[in-house]
């Protein structure tokens, strides 16, 4: 059962609901139209608003333990990676058994199936499987609004190269809303890798639409051209950058990258662009720290700033990940779990 | 076949608006040709007395021109006969109205050595349509290194040398091969991009790229390859061809050497023209193509470039690529649009919108290549071969791509609403091609 505290509600769990007159007050003012999830581009304030407060109910009853819904009984979500990860694997997986659906995961990141062919095939397999949901990460930019022309199912963006990672912003943006109360004013620097941060990207689209001030703070290598298009200041001063931030997100740099390629060491790399006390000390004092993870400590952040209790929430996005996904397959469900066909779906 | 006239007894053109752009003539009248070569034309021909006993064409007011020549097409025989042969080129050519076309060595074989050029010579004879003929590799298998036997291979009809979609890069290879073909006068063509700025990039980088999280080809890679090229075109002298311009700094780079008389000439292809970055929308990768589609301000640079004579010559950089090659993530995606059956449709828009009149832009399609490359096609004059092409250039009709001769269908432009038509091609007075009664 939901909790009675919770002010909005899903629809489907709404149904469970004795109060109707809560669902009609809750109801979004435009309704979710897309079919899949992409990408942030494209989605308005009102959608991510609406998976946000959708997202927000899952997080409460996933702390109330033993919240096994129904929702997706007998329905398939295929998680299908071809680049290895495991923390939004598990999460997409947990949300997915959490709303009873069966889930399979499909890694694929053997040479053999990275060939563009094989995606297309892949995707003509998993229409003769009649697969609901389809939850792809690719290393290759577009992959995933490829295979969604192809298949028919529901296609959620697990991360496409250094395109999108929609989730990844919807559960940082539920992060910080949950702690700062909103998202609109808020001043978030975003630090590091952003050149080739699909991270990056979706956050930076997220938190504009919503009305927050987003800066980047990277060496010049490592920031993509153009990047203020975006509508974000861009910083090679990780103290400017960092002055009076509310939010300070840190970004992974991967290692291949810091022999000399982009930045010439570890060493200069934290030493300029690290996150440590120092640096620190120009954000606002209540400043939230997010990292989404895997962390290299000692590279773009001191192993005591990422563990600061006090400030920094990298182990709350790993919970709200789980909720955002919740959300996302319950929003995106709801035209294949209705009798009526919805907009925009045609088969 | 009607038209068709393989034993060169005469073909009467009635009716027509013949257009030379070589002379810049333009006039209403009648053309005849025979044997192979053009006979005779003028506007009092058969005025009184229309002839008999040979075959009569009613152009019906419509322009006869020029065959097109396109001095850049890839033709992927030999080695990839799967995307494209010389035989399908050439109906496709046809269909377009180009009566010559010359072929990059990229093939598989490449063609670095004689047997190439004989191979590539005596299959456009066993074809017997388009005039097909080649460049050869600059350097030995296209490899950037060695030099290749240029003048073994010009007296084997290559008609310049170039490596192909792969820049020169090495300066100093650059500087030997622009040194060592003033010795025979050979024209270089390069792709100017310096590879490893380019290295990598998928489209032109900028906002779109940016946006699409797909790495980026900067203009500066054709730029500073231009005016590298161009400081090397000084110290030697060489004659010196950079194929498909794309940016507005490197057309202005190219416009002073002009201005201070280096032999350096230049084209582009009708994607630069009509499209840009932003044609790309979600990934779609029939507009993914070398050098990559720039932004707005570039495509005006390249019309004001063919405006004000910059830009010498129109190709229709004709790269078939099958499904497996393009159906697949950008980044992964092969460049390359076909070209042949839309270049003539869509240079025309250009006249159309007024940016270039109608004998000036035939010119870049037919006598100004034709020079270039010292050919001597491309023109309409008594006792040049019979190479023409009719038109009307204003009538509509809708690009589709299905219905293409090429073998390989990657074109950006499918279901695009053009005007221009192609009514009959000829080469050496025989008619490859009549467009059926619309």
């Amino acid at each position: 059962m939901p909790p009675a505290g919770a002010r909005t509600y899903s629809a489907a769990l709404m149904s469970s609901i004795i109060r109707p007159e809560l669902a009609a007050a809750s109801a979004p003012a435009v309704p979710f139209r897309h079919r899949h999830l992409l990408g942030i581009d494209g989605l308005s304030a009102a959608d991510i608003s609406e998976i946000l407060d959708i997202a927000g109910q899952y997080v409460e009853l996933n702390r109330r333990g033993g919240a096994k819904s129904s929702l997706l009984r007998g329905r398939t979500m295929v998680n299908l990676f071809f680049e290895s990860s495991t923390r939004t694997r598990t999460s997409f997986e947990l949300a997915g058994k959490r709303l009873g659906a069966d889930v399979i995961n499909m890694a694929a990141d053997g040479s053999s199936v990275r060939k563009g062919e094989t995606l297309l095939d892949t995707a003509i397999t998993l229409n003769a499987m009649h697969v609901d949901v389809l939850v792809v990460r690719h290393p290759e930019s577009g992959a995933v609004k490829l295979l969604s022309d192809k298949v028919n199912c529901v296609v959620m963006n697990g991360g496409d190269g250094q395109h999108e990672h929609p989730t990844q912003a919807l559960l940082d943006a539920l992060t910080i809303r949950r702690r700062k109360g909103r998202l609109e004013g808020l001043v978030v620097t975003i630090c590091g890798d952003v050149l080739h941060s699909r991270v990056a990207r979706s956050n930076i689209r997220l938190l504009t639409t919503m009305g927050a001030r987003v800066r980047v703070v990277a060496p010049p290598t490592l920031l993509p051209a153009a990047i203020e298009r975006l509508g974000v200041e861009a910083h090679t001063d990780m103290k400017k950058g960092l002055a009076g931030a509310d939010i300070v997100m840190m970004l992974r740099l991967q290692n291949e990258r810091m022999q000399g390629s982009y930045v010439p060491s570890t060493r200069e790399y934290f030493r300029f662009f690290g996150l440590d006390y120092d640096k620190l000390d120009a954000a606002k004092p209540d400043a939230l720290i997010m990292h989404p993870g895997p962390m290299n400590r000692g590279v773009e952040i001191d192993s005591e700033v990422a563990d600061d209790f006090g400030r920094s929430v990298i182990q709350e996005q790993v919970e709200m990940g789980v909720a955002v996904r919740m959300a996302c397959l319950d929003i995106l469900t709801r035209a294949l779990r209705s009798n009526a066909p919805a907009l925009e779906v045609t088969n | 076949m009607p038209g068709a006239n393989g034993r060169g007894s005469p073909v009467v053109y009635t009716n027509a608006r013949i257009v030379d752009p070589a002379s810049g003539l333009d006039l209403e009248g009648a053309l005849v040709t025979e044997g192979g070569l053009i006979r005779d034309f003028g506007p009092a021909l058969f005025n009184d007395a229309p002839p008999f006993d040979c075959e009569l064409v009613d152009c019906e007011g419509k322009i006869l021109a020029p065959g097109l020549v396109d001095m850049r097409v890839q033709l992927r025989e030999p080695g990839e006969e799967h995307k494209e042969t010389i035989q399908t080129a050439a109906e496709a050519a046809s269909a377009g109205g180009v009566t010559a076309m010359v072929c990059l060595p990229n093939t598989d074989p490449c063609i670095d050595d004689v047997a190439g050029v004989e191979y590539i010579a005596r299959r456009a004879r066993e074809v017997r349509a388009t005039k097909v003929f080649c460049y050869a590799a600059a350097t030995q298998g296209l490899e950037g290194k060695e030099l290749a036997e240029m003048g073994l291979l010009a007296e084997m009809g290559a008609l310049g040398f170039t490596d192909g979609p792969r820049a020169l890069a090495e300066a100093q290879v650059m500087r030997r091969v622009l040194a060592y073909s003033r010795t025979f006068d050979a024209l270089i063509l390069q792709h100017p991009e310096e590879p490893s700025l380019a290295k990598g990039g998928a489209m032109n980088e900028g906002e779109t790229s940016m946006r699409l999280g797909l790495p980026g080809i900067p203009a500066m890679a054709e730029v500073m390859m231009i005016e590298r090229d161009l400081r090397l075109v000084e110290l030697t002298g060489a004659r010196l061809h950079l194929m498909h311009v794309s940016t507005a700094d490197a057309i202005d780079a190219i416009r002073r050497a002009k201005a201070k008389g280096l032999r350096v000439t230049c084209d582009t292809a009708p994607p630069y023209f009509t499209l840009t970055e932003g044609d790309i929308g979600e990934y779609r990768t029939f507009c993914k193509i070398s050098p990559p589609l720039r932004t707005e301000r570039d495509r005006e640079a390249v019309i004001a470039g063919l405006a004000d004579g910059t830009i010498d010559a129109i190709t229709s950089d004709h790269a078939p690529q099958d499904q497996e090659t393009k159906r697949v993530p950008f980044a992964q995606a092969e460049n390359g649009v076909v070209g042949l059956e839309t270049l003539l449709p869509l240079a025309l828009a250009l006249h159309h919108k007024n940016r270039l009149p109608l004998v000036e832009l035939l010119k870049k399609l037919t006598s100004a290549p034709a020079a270039i490359l010292r050919l001597p096609l491309g023109r309409i004059a008594k006792g040049v071969p019979a190479d023409l092409v009719l038109f009307d250039p204003d009538r509509p009709w809708i690009v589709d791509a299905k219905r293409f001769k090429s073998k390989s269908k990657n074109s950006p432009f499918d279901e695009m609403p053009v005007q221009g038509r192609v009514l009959r091609t000829v080469v050496a007075g025989r008619t490859l091609y009549e467009a059926q009664a619309a």
